[in-house]
């Protein structure tokens, strides 16, 4: 069989990881790939945690289950970090974390006691709030995940954005995301 | 694009002179899509908001027998409320087409995917199409139209596919160009309409002791010539595509000694489990239904024929009935057949639980004892369920 990559977004009712595990399937279909993203609908309120997912593939994807081995990890609000499994099923050797923290990637290796796997850490909401004007990570977000992962390009996850936004949204809301996807990007950091 | 946009896609190619609308999760994103097409003129549907599902069947109803192509769509509670008019369409011979985001039926509240809904309304005289995947209810959903408005046919047909697993997950999807979905469906000249004053007919009137029953019995007719139908339409859209459909499908089937029979988007998910077990030594195979209705019965029989233990996929329950409506079918087709089978059913999934390739392998598992054994006196198991009962 082969390389399917899975990715878990962990997140809150609000901050946007049903977008975001939907429009990086959608980007990596651009690219020509099979994907699906999907989010666990649990009870739809604002705050409550919530999981979304996401699948690329070079070959027709047939399961149609929850991912509970991911090999990347998107944390969209570290106040999840003392409640949920964020990092559980990853492969110890090169699972891969991505979390919306101030805290240092070391920092949050010791709070989880996590071995092995790569940590990165971003400050996406400070990043939302002076580009977007609103807490919302999930853009730069996949900006970050686009940096440490290489899964697609991120003129393609731009391009899918756009389209995501031509239609009923201000041009300045698009504009700040893009530039928050852009400055993740950049400043995503970790070891 | 998700299930419910491929699906609304299907309907904006298609183009259905009617199309009446009540919203219900998990299916307002298809209708809410497919009325953007409305409002943006990309078709030229009169799109009938009504006051509740009850109002969608019964101005279909009203629709597809003035001749018109009629199409709604629903899910769980909402094809619950529609019930009484589900029958009526299907006796009067309209053949209305109607996706159904499978969905729990309420109580406890619940808006993620079982087959309470529709395998409640098994016996209404509808066709039944179930799809693994986004593709599947378009491309089901093409087909449905010709199937029910095929003369030897003339029955309704409802598409279904798993709310929130299909309907709201972002998958590829291999579309049709416009005018080949235009060619393919043709156009419609129903065979009566009650708006034609030249050759009048009623249509509903009361049946009593008198005819009641040869209409029922015409109704069997209908759906005796159904399977030739869908087969011969499913060969004509794989000439037009390269996806052919079938009754059913067998996956590594043919010499498979544990066999496990599902529905809906699971079996997407066991095909995976079923290459790994293969590649493992044990031989293990899936019967994926796509017509429940008709349900082609000596068919499935001869596939399962060479099976040493079956384990049966049930999404939703049958209460005081052994089994679940998928199990009891099955049993049903074997009995007589010659072939002591062992059989389990799995009830799985119910309320949206999730179905996971771990829950699949434990199911065929279960299933080597049985092949071993026999069927087992603990032959309805609940599967992914805690606490007492559970496997």
């Amino acid at each position: 069989m082969s390389q399917m990559t899975e990715i878990r977004w962990h997140a809150r009712g609000g901050q946007g990881a049903k977008t975001g595990s939907l429009l990086l399937a959608q980007a990596a279909a651009m690219e020509g790939k099979y994907s699906q993203g999907f989010p666990d609908y649990g009870p739809e309120r604002m705050g409550a945690p919530m999981r979304g997912f996401t699948r690329i593939s070079d070959e027709p994807i047939r399961v149609h289950c929850a991912i509970s081995e991911p090999g990347m990890v998107v944390v969209l609000d570290d106040t999840l970090l003392s409640m949920v499994d964020v990092v559980g099923g990853t492969p110890v050797d090169d699972g891969l974390i991505v979390i919306n923290t101030l805290k240092s990637a070391a920092d949050v290796r010791s709070e989880l006691k996590l071995e092995g796997r790569k940590v990165f850490t971003v400050d996406a909401t400070g990043i939302a709030i002076s580009e977007i004007g609103r807490p919302i990570p999930n853009a730069p977000m996949l900006g970050a995940l686009i940096k440490v992962s290489g899964l697609l390009s991120l003129d393609t996850v731009k391009g899918q954005l756009k389209k995501k936004f031509s239609h009923g949204f201000r041009p300045e809301v698009l504009e700040g995301n893009l530039r928050a996807i852009q400055r993740a990007y950049e400043e995503v950091i970790g070891e | 694009m998700t299930g419910n946009d491929a699906t609304a896609e299907a309907m904006r190619q298609i183009a259905p002179d009617v199309v009446t609308c009540f919203p219900i999760t998990p299916q307002t994103e298809l209708m809410h899509k497919f009325a953007e097409h409305v409002a943006d003129g990309d078709v030229d549907t009169e799109l009938v908001l009504v006051e509740s599902e009850h109002s969608a069947m019964s101005a279909a109803v009203g629709a597809a027998a003035a001749g018109a192509r009629a199409m709604t769509a629903t899910a769980a509670n909402g094809l619950a409320l529609m019930w009484e008019i589900v029958y009526i369409a299907a006796s009067y011979r309209l053949p209305i087409v109607m996706p159904v985001v499978n969905r729990a039926l309420s109580g406890p509240i619940n808006i993620h995917c079982d087959h309470s809904d529709t395998m409640g309304c098994r016996d209404t005289g509808w066709i039944q199409l179930y799809s693994e995947n986004a593709q599947e209810a378009y491309d089901n959903t093409l087909q449905a139209l010709r199937i029910a408005e095929h003369p030897d046919v003339l029955l309704p047909v409802m598409v279904t596919f798993d709310g929130f697993i299909l309907s709201h997950t972002a998958e590829i999807l291999e579309g049709l160009e416009d005018a080949e979905v235009k060619d393919w469906i043709g156009t419609y000249e129903a065979k009566y309409s009650i708006l034609n004053t030249d050759d009048p007919v009623t249509i509903g009137p009361l049946d009593l002791q008198d005819y009641y029953f040869e209409h029922k019995r015409q109704q069997v007719e209908g759906m005796r010539h159904a399977p030739d139908v869908i087969r011969e339409i499913g060969r004509a859209y794989g000439e037009l595509c390269g996806r052919s459909y079938d009754l059913f499908e067998a996956y590594r089937l043919e010499d498979a000694e544990l066999a496990v029979v599902a529905l809906g988007s699971t079996c997407g998910t066991t095909k995976v489990v079923v290459d790994e077990l293969r590649e493992q030594g044990v031989k293990a195979g899936l019967l994926k239904i796509r017509s429940f209705r008709p349900f082609p019965e000596a068919e499935i029989a001869e596939a399962l024929g060479n099976a040493k233990a079956i384990g049966v996929l049930d999404r939703s329950i049958s209460f005081g009935a052994p089994g679940g409506p998928v199990h009891k079918e099955i049993k049903a087709a074997l009995y007589g057949t010659g072939h002591e089978i062992g059989i389990v059913n799995y009830i799985y999934g119910l309320g949206g639980r999730d179905m996971s390739m771990n829950d699949i392998k434990t199911a065929f598992a279960g299933l080597e004892k049985v092949a071993r054994e026999g069927t087992p006196d603990d032959n309805i198991r609940f599967l992914g369920l805690r606490g007492e009962g559970g496997v």
